[in-house]
């Protein structure tokens, strides 16, 4: 099943080859930017194309990101979800050295595009991806030493995240635990799936290889410690670490050690499946008066407590693409018509818990439709929200030890945050 | 960080290359610099820059890293095109090889192999070597991947000068990151490769396994995919692989998790255990379902892994349906591929809420997806009999509707549905006739055409309905010509009064001489004949009952669903195709025996993978070979001719070809079946590797055979012989094998007789045999007599024989055994596979939610077997009872048939 890429091509938005990489000299780069840009004009939305395509006996995985294509071609049975995500993290790369990934910066640093694809790519291996590291080996222009580099120790360490010697004045560590909730309710108001997906985003400042112990109230781990856990210990389903935690330590007695990346990374992510209320209702009724104007009548309501304050709430609210006149009144925060998004936007600064707030809007709608019309594109409510200070979860950082050989004190920061993820109440 | 390359790209003058030259030749370090990032630059936009290939290559030799890797690019790119010139970076490459920086030296070995040039090839060797054996792992790590370059350009070098030795050797490396690519090139060499390289002993196992716990997610991919190959000796070795293997799921990484939820299903298959099974099942739900929180094109993967493993663990995400539910932002790729899913997933638990969900996309915008979504309710509706009514009704209220395409969508579908469940649903007739004139597509009209003529004697103005249709006749696409000619048929047949009679000579006379299709002008002189010899006869024939068709949701046959299975994460499992079908490059020495199995699966592109297939609902039994235009889809046809042949197969015999006119259109003409079971491998035969499998055909019994010849000599004059044997089993003839070159191999089909020459004593279903060829000595090895090919075809019981048979047995002589392994799908299915095998269905019957069938066989020579399965659809384990005179026989019995529901 050994299987690796034959070339790597970055494309604008027409399909023609900006930069490639050929790694094994079986596909040209005529030949893909031949079998692209005659995808991309038959279909015109590339969204609808599916990311694996064969053609004349040559696979090709691609992604978009800005305007720019990414591509791997294979002859060969490789492993196409090794693939594609490599191609996200050397998007993830760029984005790390130029800001931004896009046609101008890669013309702008063609010269770095090609020592990186040399690198994090050998015979269409994935070999390295980790960006921090990269640079310390890899400089762009202002960068550049003219005394020659060392691969630095990291690239082939156990350790491949983080380089020695790092040296911080003060150790700090932010620990940022995001819980995005996902809901969504069908046009009978039923609540069909929810979910809420988290994540603890750390951004570290410390000296040297520090090892931290991370300590949650994980209710399997309290459990085997045989503490009793009233009401505080929590059941995550399903858990993925960075790669820097002991995958085989955690397996073992749920201790989550590791020595950290430096800078800002995903520490774990955690999904959770029990049906959770949604936080914040909101319901809709549609009239239509005769076949020109219509109204409609929305009600948001909070569903957490009221020591809890929901912020930047925004609500997207789907109307007909020929409306126009609208007359909107709110009983709180302020409603714009999008037409952009055909679509009217409510938004309310501050939301507090237990609340029930209120709008009015009122369309013309001037098109003479044919009454066996196909039916129109049928986009669901959406919500966004940040509840501060607020897990749904009930997630807690019981401790977070930092050990490192030299002795220093670190600090450690957590916040809590909960906001919407894909949030959707479809209308009735 | 920003650079500001793009300059480089603005040099259009006219004298560009002349001046570009000179630049090159500078006295100044910078302006060199300069020079050739403009060569990169114009190589880069596709300019044809390799006139200046020796005055690029005089830069090489530079201190500057920077510069060093501009010019090595250069020669990757057009050092095949000047490979006189090539030669002068050589002494640069061997230099930089030993270069006190390991940057350099790694470098220099890696461009060096991407040099497809045979001269620089020989120089390769040397400097490759030694990096082998760096002391940095950075160039160890980068060499492994060279010898696999090597390997690729020039196989024989790497033998002969001992690379692979040395790259197994770095399997034990204390780097975890040489591990892992000297992992990823054995393994691509091996892929490559007909002689057994790498093979993975317990061993190197547990090195591999410990370094995975050390090496990068990526390197972690490469180790997972290679020991994907390893079979582990029995359960409990299993067990400990999967152990180690299961905190893999737990990684941020995708890809990683894909290749350790392969792992753990490909060692499932062994663990014995059903409480291990069943707690890995939980284990792998949770992190299947997170990966749907990925990136929409790994989502896409996934949900095309998961459509596989779905089929062969159904149990894993029973209860997560809903994580499948589309989202409103979804690509239509991914919500495609979700639907997929949700109907494998579908029950009669959760079809309430699933039907809500489908009838929400069936009035969504995109064209394709409403259209699946409306397919995926008929599908449904044939998969749970329960639910079926609920289905229709939905399809009701979307043909209200009135969307033109979700109507025509909602037809094709209800007529499989009536396919089903004849004479369920007829009520609903009347509110199709309603949409009948919005008909516009072939596929649509056909399937409301099948629906008139089927159901004629209960439309009170069918003939009024096609007679609407037969004006437009010589018009119609083919295959509502088709459906035309049998509803007017069957009409006639129904309601032979004078309209009709009328019609069907119009028809008739149109489908005759006016048309120069083939296909249809065969069919109108076959009914024409045989309306005018013997009407009645015609009523057998046209009006014949069918065959009903079934679910199918789990379509992929299961030999190939192990092979899919064994590259999840793969493109394989992306496509459902097996490698071979899409990789042009394969080793061309052996010929894989399973070759032919898929015989137009390389050749058609990959867009009409199976899965496309399955969009095409029930399956209707197709004639096969009658004619090279047959449409696949035609229930129609299927009704007129398929049905009546199967149960005459010497009247029509000839006209449908040998092969069993019941199996799925998809299935290869000459049954080849799975690979055969090595019995004398390689390596005790001395290089010829012999398999063998007793097989029944067209009620005869063969032994089929694979030669390998993996010696270094031609083998002829083979001849074989038989141990005397419980069954009497003997060849009928001679072996009939050529000679055999090297690296080749052959095939051959030896039949058997059953003698009176029975071995004495206990019966042993022992096989044992002996081959001989000119060239090496006898060999003699054993295998092992599966029932199924002892089984006749005459073993069809009536049922009153069968309850009389079974009573006159006594209690003593049945024998029951439970098979745990095994899961019916669809009971169905499950009759259709046991009567290709010869065991033929008497009765079923319903015990609380249990299936109880009743099958007879009959061995060759002549003892009865009466069987009796229970079982829960969907649920794996069955209980399977027989009663039979001679109990011997009893174990062999439930190995063959757990043979055949296994697949």
């Amino acid at each position: 099943m050994a299987g690796a890429a034959s070339a790597l091509f970055l494309l604008d938005i027409k399909g023609r080859v900006l930069v490639w990489r050929d790694y094994r000299g079986d596909v040209t780069a005529v030949q893909a930017e031949k079998f692209f840009t005659k995808l991309i004009e038959k279909d015109g939305d590339p969204d609808t194309q599916s990311p694996v395509v064969c053609d004349n006996g040559v696979s090709y995985m691609f992604i978009q990101h800005n305007n720019v294509y990414l591509m791997t071609a294979s002859r060969q049975n490789c492993n196409a979800a090794s693939h594609l995500l490599f191609l996200h993290r050397v998007v993830d790369v760029f984005k790390h050295y130029f800001e931004e990934l896009e046609e101008e910066s890669l013309r702008d640093n063609f010269v770095v595009v090609y020592e990186l694809l040399d690198e994090m790519m050998d015979f269409g291996y994935p070999q390295f991806t980790e960006a921090k590291i990269l640079s310390e080996f890899i400089k762009t222009d202002a960068y550049r030493m003219e005394v020659t580099q060392r691969p630095p120790m990291a690239v082939t360490n156990a350790v491949s995240w983080r380089s020695e010697g790092i040296r911080y004045k003060k150790n700090e560590v932010f620990l940022d635990v995001v819980e995005s909730v996902n809901i969504l309710v069908n046009s009978n108001g039923q609540i069909i799936r929810s979910d809420v997906v988290g994540a603890l985003k750390m951004r570290t400042y410390l000296s040297g290889m520090p090892e931290c112990k991370l300590g949650l109230n994980d209710r399997v781990l309290l459990e085997a410690q045989g503490r009793s856990s009233k009401g505080k210990a929590i059941d995550l389903d399903d858990i993925k670490f960075h790669q820097c935690v002991r995958l085989a330590r955690f397996e073992n007695d749920r201790t989550i050690a590791f020595i950290p990346p430096d800078g800002s990374f995903d520490l774990m992510t955690y999904r959770l499946s029990t049906q959770v209320k949604p936080l914040i209702w909101v319901e809709a009724q549609v009239e239509r008066h005769s076949r020109s104007r219509m109204e409609m009548m929305v009600k948001a309501r909070s569903q957490f407590k009221e020591r809890s304050t929901a912020t930047n709430v925004e609500i997207e609210l789907p109307v007909p693409c020929d409306a126009t006149n609208p007359n909107l009144r709110t009983s709180m925060g302020s409603a714009t018509y999008a037409p952009e998004k055909d679509a009217l936007i409510w938004k309310i600064k501050s939301f507090s818990g237990g609340k029930e707030y209120m709008l009015r809007a009122e369309f013309s709608l001037p098109s003479v439709t044919d009454e066996d019309a196909a039916p129109e594109r049928k986009a669901p409510i959406r919500v966004k929200f940040e509840i501060p200070y607020f897990t749904v979860s009930g997630i807690q950082v019981r401790y977070l030890k930092i050990i490192e050989k030299s002795g220093y004190q670190a600090l450690p920061w957590v916040r809590y945050i909960t906001m919407a993820g894909e949030y959707e109440l479809r209308l009735i | 960080m920003s650079g500001h390359d793009s300059k480089y790209f603005s040099t259009t003058k006219k004298g560009e290359i002349p001046e570009l030259k000179d630049e090159l030749n500078s006295q100044y370090k910078d302006k060199r610099k300069d020079a050739v990032k403009k060569v990169i630059a114009a190589m880069t936009v596709g300019k044809d820059v390799s006139s200046l290939f020796t005055d690029v290559v005089n830069c090489m030799q530079t201190e500057n890293l920077e510069l060093k890797k501009l010019v090595y690019l250069y020669l990757i790119n057009y050092a095949k095109s000047q490979p006189d010139l090539a030669i002068l970076a050589v002494n640069t490459f061997v230099k930089d090889s030993q270069d006190p920086n390991p940057l350099i030296r790694a470098l220099a070995v890696r461009t060096m192999g991407c040099i497809r040039v045979d001269k620089i090839t020989e120089y390769l060797c040397d400097p490759l070597q030694k990096c082998l054996k760096d002391d940095d792992p950075y160039v160890r790590k980068t060499a492994s991947i060279c010898v696999a370059k090597l390997y690729d350009i020039n196989a024989e070098l790497v033998e002969d000068r001992g690379f692979l030795d040395t790259l197994k050797d770095l399997i034990s490396d204390n780097n975890p990151m040489v591990v892992a690519n000297a992992v990823a090139a054995l393994a691509e060499i091996q892929e490559n490769s007909t002689r057994p390289i790498f093979e993975i002993t317990s061993n190197t196992l547990a090195k591999l396994l410990t370094a995975l716990n050390e090496c990068t997610e990526w390197g972690q991919v490469f180790i997972l995919d290679a020991l994907s190959k390893y079979k582990a000796a029995d359960a409990r070795e299993a067990e400990n692989i999967v152990e180690r293997v299961t905190p893999r799921l737990q990684h941020a990484n995708c890809a990683v998790v894909l290749s350790a939820v392969k792992m753990i299903l490909l060692q499932m298959e062994l663990i014995t255990s059903t409480d291990v099974v069943r707690n890995l099942c939980k284990k792998m739900a949770p992190p299947l379902v997170t990966l749907l929180s990925a990136e929409p094109e790994i989502q896409y993967v996934a949900l095309r892994n998961i459509n596989l493993i779905v089929q062969r663990r159904p149990t894993i995400l029973a209860h997560e349906i809903k994580v499948f539910f589309c989202k409103y932002n979804d690509p239509i790729y991914v919500k495609m591929e979700k639907l997929e899913i949700m109907i494998k997933l579908a029950s009669d638990r959760n079809i309430d809420q699933v039907l809500l969900e489908f009838k929400e996309y069936a009035t969504e915008v995109d064209v394709d997806f409403v259209r699946k979504a409306v397919r995926a309710i008929g599908r449904c509706a044939i998969k749970l009999e329960r639910a079926a009514e609920r289905c229709i009704s939905v399809l009701l209220e979307l043909i209200k509707i009135k969307v033109n395409y979700v109507v025509q969508e909602a037809i094709i579908v209800i007529k499989d549905i009536f396919r089903r469940y004849p004479n369920t649903y007829e009520s609903i007739i009347a509110t199709l006739c309603e949409s009948l004139d919005t008909l516009d597509e072939p596929e649509a009209k056909a399937s409301m055409i099948w629906i008139i003529g089927e159901y004629a004697e209960r439309i009170d103005n069918a003939d009024e309905l096609l007679e609407s249709f037969l004006e437009s006749f010589p018009e119609e696409p083919a295959s509502v010509q088709l459906q035309l000619l049998t509803a007017t048929v069957k009409l006639f047949l129904k309601k032979p009064t004078e309209g009709p009679q009328q019609m069907i000579q119009v028809v008739l006379n149109n489908a005759t001489v006016e048309t120069d299709n083939p296909d249809l002008r065969d069919r109108a002189y076959i009914y024409w004949r045989l309306l005018s010899t013997d009407p009645e006869a015609a009523k057998d024939v046209v009006l014949a009952e069918k065959p009903v068709i079934s679910d199918d949701s789990n379509q992929i046959d299961s030999t190939l669903l192990d092979e899919l299975l064994a590259n999840i994460a793969t493109l394989s499992s992306v496509y459902h195709k097996p490698p071979e079908a899409f990789v042009s490059r394969v080793k061309t020495a052996i010929q894989r025996p399973d070759d032919e199995e898929y015989p137009d699966g390389s050749e058609t592109g990959y867009s009409e993978t199976s899965s496309h297939a399955a969009e095409s609902s029930g399956p209707a039994p197709t004639s096969s070979g009658t004619s090279p235009y047959a449409p696949t889809k035609q229930p129609g046809q299927a009704a007129g001719v398929a049905a009546p042949a199967a149960q005459m197969p010497d009247l029509l015999g000839d006209l449908i070809g040998l092969d069993n006119s019941l199996v799925p259109v998809d299935q290869p003409a000459t049954p080849t079946g799975p690979p055969l079971p090595v019995l004398l491998p390689a390596s005790s035969g001395e290089g010829l590797q012999i398999s063998a499998q007793l097989t029944r055909r067209d009620g005869q019994i063969f032994y089929s055979m694979l030669f390998e010849n993996n010696t270094q000599m031609a083998l002829d004059g083979f001849m074989i012989q038989f141990n005397k044997n419980t069954f009497g089993l003997a060849a009928a003839g001679p072996l009939q094998v050529p000679q055999i070159q090297p690296g080749t191999s052959a095939r051959t089909l030896l039949p058997m007789v059953l003698s009176q020459n029975v071995s004495p004593g206990p019966p042993s279903s022992v096989l044992q045999v002996a081959v001989k060829n000119n060239q090496q000595r006898v060999w003699y090895f054993n295998d092992k007599v599966s029932l199924l090919a002892l089984l006749s075809e005459d073993g069809r019981m009536e049922r009153a024989d069968f309850l009389e048979k079974w009573k006159s047995l006594p209690d003593s002589n049945e024998v029951t055994k439970d098979l745990p392994g095994v899961v019916v799908n669809s009971v169905e299915a499950t009759l259709d596979r046991l009567a290709a095998s010869n065991m033929f269905f008497i009765a079923k019957r319903r015990h609380a939610n249990q299936e109880v069938l009743y099958l007879s066989a009959k061995t060759s020579w002549g003892i009865p077997l009466l069987i009796e399965l229970t079982a829960i659809v969907g649920i794996p384990g069955i209980k399977c009872a027989i009663k039979i005179p001679n109990l011997e026989l009893a174990p062999l019995f439930f190995e063959a048939t757990e043979a055949v529901l296994k697949g």
